[in-house]
């Protein structure tokens, strides 16, 4: 019998249609290959303890004759920064600890319409603060190309999760590169949205202006069909885009006929040299962007002098907007509360329940936006920062009437080593400098395989930006390279990850 | 801009965000932040007057509603992950201490 947690979100969604295997089935290979790997893996938080009967419930629905959602009985696991109401939605932190949500986040809702099967709720650094899932309060995900190293941050659960082959798809979030980084560090893909394209409703908020939701799969194809299903207006979320947007399954489906590549314009930036990567990551780039060129892509170097202040502009808006919306754990109306002795006053509880409840980076980071936003310094930090935003959306104008897309290495590095960087947030926070000009400027971005490198076998991931709204051809293109690339391979590139699931057991 | 991140103001700075702060913590958080502020304390190099500030990457109008009673929690759902509750009340300790 077929593995069925090799498959392809797509592929059992049609085994799935066509009667060859139940929901029951696809969701227990799965339970199953957790209960095997994660143990090592520790890519979930929280193991539903229903899925099979929700599975169940969706087979006597097809039984029945009901018209189900085209991905209706395939697993999905949720990223733990998503509220859920069947199961405990922490954000990766203590201070939300059992927390019960009493409504679903709007892209849960719209998954669990769609038929789809939540697994779990998956690890994620605190709040979604950090690029490793080491400042995740209950311990971090090891990538299961290497147990030792980092699967990536925020969601290196989600990223492992399909990488581990313990869910087809999975949900995650991306304020500076959450989504597209652990794609790169694990050989899957990641989609960041356009600012707007999905809710944020029931997303536990960081930085406002920054977050968006988006889909973590193994294929691109697999990106479009969940992206369909959780994508579009919600009256729930203000910032939301009241705009119809296209199938961005058919946008990938069309992109993998190839034809997408023939004369499409693809820029390189030149203020990003990939000199500054590693060795292994800028050949894997260079590589690929080669199999483009042979497709009968343009490589055409555009400048974006303003990229190499974004890290900079990120690490004062992001505190700043975090320090705001986690002013809401305040021990009076949820999560944990800690009362220092008999007659502390409300004000005592509070600081004690953030002291006790928060983590070394969430505190970093409230303390650095608290110091951005205080009188006497907004003007320079914060103000400036707001402009820095401005020039980078500029320089993507500027780019965007030269060239189709814009093409970088995924992140500068392949995964590094638990432990590596966890005592420097500096040069942590200097591993998002390809990922968050996307999020300063709203635009969409993908992250897909590229190859291994060299020097490590461990994945590299390319990313794809296009202009604000047009996710669409990121589909086209990112499924266009994925077929040149999965064809000049033989097969799909976590066909040669090293087999994890020896030791087992659930932690 | 030279950075003046001190232990006074770190411990000042966890006041204004509720953060009761250990003394080892102002003196980590202290060293991290005056690293962290000198690099990005480069965003005024190009932070000009004549560059209009960003809050919100795509353009945006104000939304409005019809004034309608819309969905809801209930009072139950409000208080279900409430750390102490009383009456239908979220409970607190004093709100002011006995010198206030």
């Amino acid at each position: 019998m077929t593995d069925l947690t090799r498959l392809s979100a797509a592929a059992l969604a049609d085994k799935l249609a066509a009667g060859e295997v139940s929901s029951v089935d696809a969701t227990q290979a799965h339970l199953d290959r957790i209960a095997e790997v994660d143990g090592d893996v520790h890519a979930f938080l929280h193991v539903s303890d229903h899925a099979l009967a929700v599975a169940a419930d969706i087979d006597r629905r097809r039984a029945a004759g009901e018209s189900l959602g085209a991905l209706a009985g395939v697993p999905l696991a949720i990223k733990d920064v998503l509220v859920t109401t069947d199961m405990p939605s922490t954000s990766g932190s203590k201070i939300l600890e059992g927390y019960m949500s009493p409504f679903d986040a709007t892209v849960v809702a719209r998954s669990r319409a769609a038929g789809l099967v939540p697994l779990g709720k998956t690890n994620m650094d605190e709040f979604a603060m950090g690029s490793s899932t080491e400042h995740s309060a209950y311990g971090p995900t090891r990538n299961p190309w290497d147990l030792d190293r980092i699967p990536g941050g925020s969601g290196g659960g989600s990223a492992a999760a399909v990488a581990a082959f313990e869910a087809p798809l999975a949900l995650g979030s991306d304020t500076g590169g959450s989504i597209r980084q652990p794609a790169h560090v694990t050989g899957t893909v990641g989609l960041k949205p356009t600012y707007g394209g999905v809710s944020r409703y029931g997303a536990i908020a960081l930085a406002s202006s920054l977050d968006q939701v988006g889909p973590v799969t193994r294929t691109v194809l697999d990106a479009g069909l969940l992206h369909d299903v959780i994508g579009g207006h919600d009256p729930h979320d203000s910032t939301s885009l009241a705009e119809a947007w296209p199938s961005f399954a058919d946008a990938a489906r069309e992109g993998a006929r190839g034809d997408v590549l023939k004369g499409l314009k693809v820029g390189v930036i030149a203020e990003l040299p990939d000199s500054g990567f590693q060795p292994g990551v800028s050949a894997s780039f260079r590589a690929a962007l080669a199999t483009m060129e042979a497709h009968g892509a343009e490589i055409v170097e555009i400048s974006a002098p303003h990229f190499e202040y974004g890290v900079a502009a990120y690490y004062l808006v992001l505190p700043a907007e975090a320090s705001s919306n986690l002013a809401k754990f305040d021990s009076v109306r949820f999560g944990l509360r800690v009362t220092p002795h008999a007659n502390s006053t409300v004000e005592e509880v509070m600081a004690a329940t953030r002291d006790a409840g928060f983590g070394d980076e969430v505190k970093r980071r409230i303390i650095l936006g608290t110091y951005a936003l205080s009188a006497g310094y907004y003007d320079a930090y914060y103000g400036s920062a707001q402009k820095v935003r401005t020039l980078i959306q500029r320089d993507f104008d500027a780019a965007f009437t030269q060239v189709d897309v814009i093409a970088t290495p995924s992140a500068p590095t392949t995964a590094f080593k638990l432990g590596e960087k966890i005592d420097d947030p500096l040069q942590m926070y200097l591993n998002d400098v390809t990922t968050i000009p996307a999020n300063l400027a709203g635009v969409p971005g993908i992250s897909i395989p590229s190859g291994l490198a060299e020097e490590d076998g461990l994945p590299v991931g390319i990313q794809f930006l296009a202009p604000a709204r047009e996710d669409a051809r990121l589909y086209r293109v990112g499924a266009a390279l994925e077929a040149a690339l999965v064809d000049s391979w033989g097969g799909p590139l976590l066909d040669r990850a090293p087999v994890v699931g020896t030791r087992g057991g659930v932690r | 801009m030279v950075s003046e991140i001190t232990p006074e103001l770190v411990r000042h700075l966890g006041v204004l965000a509720r953060i009761q702060l250990s003394d080892e913590e102002v003196e980590r958080l202290t060293g991290q932040l005056d690293v962290i502020v000198d690099n990005i304390a480069k965003v005024s190099q190009v932070a000009t007057p004549d560059i209009p500030a960003t809050s919100h990457p795509i353009a945006l109008e104000n939304i409005f509603r019809a004034d309608e009673v819309g969905e809801t929690l209930t009072r139950e759902q409000a208080l279900s992950n409430a750390p102490d509750a009383a009456d239908g009340r979220f409970r607190v300790t004093a709100i002011l201490g006995e010198e206030q």
